[in-house]
């Protein structure tokens, strides 16, 4: 069934022994090799920043590129909740085995084998080697790191810090990067962005980048490429991605040649604040780990206007305790978000916009305010002296997402419960890449949000960090040793190239393309227009007759862009609006590959719920006879693609109905 | 959807507008009305940008990302303070219920000879990172750590670093500094190092690179007036800066560089 286009590379062996093996026996280049090996790095988030900061320390020549103005920047820093690792520090039963188990049911029998045991595996070596680079992770008072539970898991096994995990992670990753960039090994260009890929006879080899604050257009060459530019969540316009997130670099590459897989596998997360007006630029993320203190509830009467806070408890429905009684509140994310969208599609949302439902700390903190009065032996504490005890523990877990909270609704969720919906969050698609994590462009590969590889149809909170270190600190150093160790004889290839002379003048015509249109309409009017049909009909729920309309309305806007976009400005200096005109330009062409992707996969599986395929219970229903396969759809040209099959074989975990009951 | 009550406020804004680094700017006046006090001040400058597209005019170039207020990229000096009247926030997480109908904000380009301006509020802060590649590190290669459990680390002394690591590196402590210092910024960063036991090896080394940098960056020197704590949008503390001197000074009498 797989395309013959299509190699995964997965080693032989078994399971267990693929990547010991694997990593034992791939080609490599000796020192004095590595000195004249350049790689252009694109991206200098977790996966990019790790894996230059690493090949650099091989011996590698790394170029890295960041549009924003540090590679601090990077989205990475806004992940929140935690990264998990199979230590087993907690004694609780956890194993390379059961992450691996939990992240392929998780991902609803859509990832491969192979890769996320691998995953597993590296798991517990990311948090020794952050751990050694300083990072604060939570601790225990015995001094040992602490742990919490994430959705979709019955042990704990997130390693945390606060709620601003991304960002020590990413820092450390970000030192371990400029200490390379101090000594020579990395040379770094921020406020650069990719435009294009250069490819000469098949195989990547440099990139042409633009020089955000003067415009110009540069030349780079590389004997191999790597994209770790996150994912395409803002093709949504409103999502928890950052402003300048995009699918740009990725896209280049895919009209490259570089296949793109599984487009539609979105993920909506449950818990984030709800949209407030039409001004709003983004959405704000409340940590998964939230749902390990927070219980979910809407009222049991629809259209109940009472406060929350006088609805008394037996006139509450706590729906994900009571449809999922096994995992509770910590279903895995594409279940909770449904389940938000069924009560409020049922009438029982709540807040002004009944789109929201309630996240509520009261009972934990309670809880955790007896514990405290405990410990302190205070004998008959007052209901007042408990919750503020109570407040205390759930304002050191928890204390910067609280205050978050308030800054941007002013409300307060120690004493009101939080009013939360689902949004966008992070993409499972992107590029295809076999298991070196090369695309389908020899030379160029992709690590972290930018593949598609490890989280199927559905990825497990807390294995985003997880995968995007993995990818760059202890995959790709090795795997890329395959492709490298045959191009020690490729010298450095002049920049005047005609490949790179042709790419560069392709690039400056789209920009004088987008310059000259003087339309009447501005980049976030289009941006605008393309989120609305992509959340309306190809978001958390959606049918064959809505995605159908939502592929020719983009296809409309498209054209409605190419002649009425207003970019204001010159193209030779630091201009935002140009820079935001071409990457909606790329998200108005992938919002049309999302659809097509989505109505081609008659079934429903993790994040991608096609409302014809479903249970009675409105549970998600796969059809593994007919699309237990990775979708990897080749460009031909803007608007036609061709759908390559790589099938998706499960020899060590019996596929299943996924429950949570 | 704040239960706050939404309202919306006029306002009249003086905004910098500068070029480019090799021409000079002025403050520039705009008019904007119907803004609700749910917005965020960056939201309130979308409004204004898309008005400024429709006009036919250039839109105010700024520096932002997540918008979440922990990616350290947004820097709008408002109404002379750094991220603005509130405290604690970033510009991103100041929402427009802080200010009242009728208000008059100006709004500048973080100031320092550190930080040169690219083009209107957006400025140049590479010169931290360059801070960090000369010292803020742990020299550890990827793949030669031990079990992370192996270095047991008090809570006390884990949370300490983690409060000086929450450091964004967003720049308003120099902006909020009279002298224009990097010191609550640079003293963040050998705080966490010489807190935990992975960084001390270094130590020494690392506060003598990390300040000589600093000094060549053209920043400032501290006079201990705190503007930098107070206006730290992550409340990084001035007890940093006292730890940096003292690992300074320890440092400069006994470091032998062989």
């Amino acid at each position: 069934m797989s395309s013959s286009k299509l190699d995964a590379k997965i080693p032989e062996g078994t399971l267990e022994q693929k990547w010991t093996k694997y990593r034992s026996t791939v080609h490599l280049v000796n020192p004095a090799n590595k000195r004249s090996l350049e790689v252009i790095i694109v991206g200098s988030g977790l996966a990019g920043a790790s894996a230059a900061a690493s090949l650099a320390e091989m011996g590698y020549k790394v170029k890295v590129f960041c549009f924003q103005d540090s590679p601090r920047r990077a989205h990475s820093i806004a992940a929140q909740g935690g990264i998990n690792a199979a230590k087993n520090y907690q004694n609780d039963g956890d194993s390379v085995y059961r992450l691996f188990y939990d992240t392929i049911k998780g991902g609803d029998y859509r990832a491969r084998e192979a890769n996320v045991h691998r995953l597993s595996e590296v798991s517990g070596n990311i948090i020794d080697q952050c751990v050694a680079q300083g990072v604060p992770f939570a601790r225990e008072y015995g001094g040992l790191l602490s742990n919490r539970s994430f959705g979709g898991t019955q042990v704990q096994r997130t390693f945390y810090a606060a709620g601003q995990t991304g960002q020590q992670l990413l820092l450390g990753a970000y030192s371990a990067l400029q200490r390379q960039v101090g000594m020579g090994a990395v040379k770094l260009y921020a406020r650069h962005e990719m435009l294009d890929v250069v490819v000469i006879d098949g195989k990547a080899r440099g990139i042409i980048a633009r020089d955000l604050i003067s415009g110009k257009l540069e030349r780079h060459f590389g004997h191999a490429v790597l994209l770790a530019t996150g994912g395409y969540g803002n093709v949504f316009y409103l999502s928890t991605n950052a402003m300048g997130s995009n699918v740009t670099a990725a896209w280049k590459a895919h009209k490259k040649g570089a296949f793109f897989g599984n487009p539609c596998y979105t993920q909506i997360h449950p818990t984030c604040i709800p949209v407030s007006g039409d001004h709003q630029s983004k959405l704000t993320l409340m940590s998964e780990s939230l749902r390990n203190d927070g219980r979910i509830w809407v009222p049991k009467k629809a259209g109940d206007n009472r406060k929350p806070t006088d609805i008394p408890e037996d006139e509450r429905d706590y729906y994900l305790e009571r449809r999922y009684p096994a995992f509770g509140n910590l279903v895995p994310r594409d279940v909770a978000s449904r389940a938000a969208k069924e009560r409020c599609d049922a009438g029982f949302g709540v807040g002004s916009s009944k789109l929201a439902v309630y996240l509520d700390f009261g009972a934990n903190m309670m809880r955790y305010g007896q514990i405290e009065a405990n410990k302190q032996s205070l004998h008959n504490p007052s209901q007042e002296k408990i919750r503020e005890l109570g407040r205390d523990v759930v304002k050191e877990k928890y204390g910067n997402l609280f205050d978050m909270y308030k800054q941007i609704t002013g409300e307060d969720p120690y004493e009101v419960p939080m009013r939360i919906y689902p949004a966008v969050h992070y993409t499972m698609g992107g590029l295809w890449v076999d298991y070196n994590l090369m695309t389908t462009v020899p030379g160029m590969y992709a690590l972290g949000e930018a593949n598609f590889s490890d989280h199927g149809a559905n990825r497990l909170g807390a294995s985003a960090l997880m995968q995007g270190l993995a990818d760059g600190y202890f995959v790709i150093p090795y795997t890329i040793g395959d492709y490298l160790s045959e191009e020690i004889r490729t010298k450095a290839i002049p920049l005047d190239h005609e490949a790179f002379v042709k790419a560069e003048a392709d690039v400056q015509e789209r920009i004088n393309k987008l310059m000259n249109i003087k339309g009447t309409k501005s980049v976030d009017h289009f941006h605008k227009a393309l989120g609305k049909i992509m959340w309306d009909k190809c978001g958390m729920a959606r049918n064959a007759e809505g995605l159908k309309s939502a592929i020719s309305e983009i296809q409309k806007l498209r054209e409605e862009f190419w002649k009425d976009v207003r970019v204001p400005g010159e193209a030779n200096e630091f201009n935002l609006e140009l820079e935001k005109a071409g990457r909606v330009a790329d998200f108005i062409e992938l919002g049309e590959l999302m659809c097509k992707d989505a109505l081609n996969r008659n079934e429903s599986c993790g994040g991608h719920f096609r409302e014809e395929y479903q249970t009675e219970e409105g549970e998600a229903m796969r059809d593994d006879d007919n699309y237990a396969y990775v979708a990897a759809w080749e460009m031909k040209e803007v608007g036609n693609w061709e759908l390559h099959k790589e099938e998706l074989k499960y020899e060590n975990i019996k596929i299943a109905q996924r429950s949570y009951k | 959807m704040s239960g706050s009550g939404e309202k919306t406020l006029n306002l009249t804004l003086k905004v910098w507008r500068q070029k480019n680094g090799n021409t000079k700017g002025n403050l520039e006046t705009h008019k904007v009305s119907g803004i609700s006090t749910d917005m965020s001040f960056l939201e309130m400058f979308d409004v204004l940008n898309e008005k400024l597209i429709n006009e036919g005019k250039e839109p105010i170039a700024f520096d932002h990302d997540c918008r979440e207020g922990i990616c350290g990229m947004c820097s709008m000096y408002i109404n002379g303070r750094p991220h603005g009247p509130k405290q604690g926030v970033t510009t991103c997480q100041l929402h427009m219920r802080s200010f009242k109908d009728g208000d008059t904000i100006t709004v500048e380009p973080w100031r320092s000879v550190a930080f040169p301006v690219i083009k209107d509020l957006a400025v140049d802060r590479s010169a931290f990172d360059r801070i960090i590649a000369s010292g803020g590190f742990v020299s550890v290669n990827t793949g030669n750590a031990k079990d992370a459990n192996n270095i047991l680390i008090p809570k006390d002394d884990a949370d300490d670093a983690f409060n000086a690591a929450a450091c964004i590196g967003c720049g308003a402590c120099v902006a909020a500094c009279k002298n224009g210092s990097a010191m609550l910024f640079v003293s963040a960063k050998v705080s966490q190092l010489a807190l935990l036991p992975q960084g001390l090896p270094e130590a020494k080394s690392r506060v003598l690179n990390m300040v000589g940098q600093m000094d060549e960056e053209g920043f400032g020197n501290c006079t201990n007036t705190g503007a930098c704590e107070a206006e730290c949008p992550k409340g990084i503390s001035l007890e940093n800066i006292a730890r940096m001197n003292r690992e300074y000074l320890k440092s400069s009498l006994t470091y032998v560089k062989k």
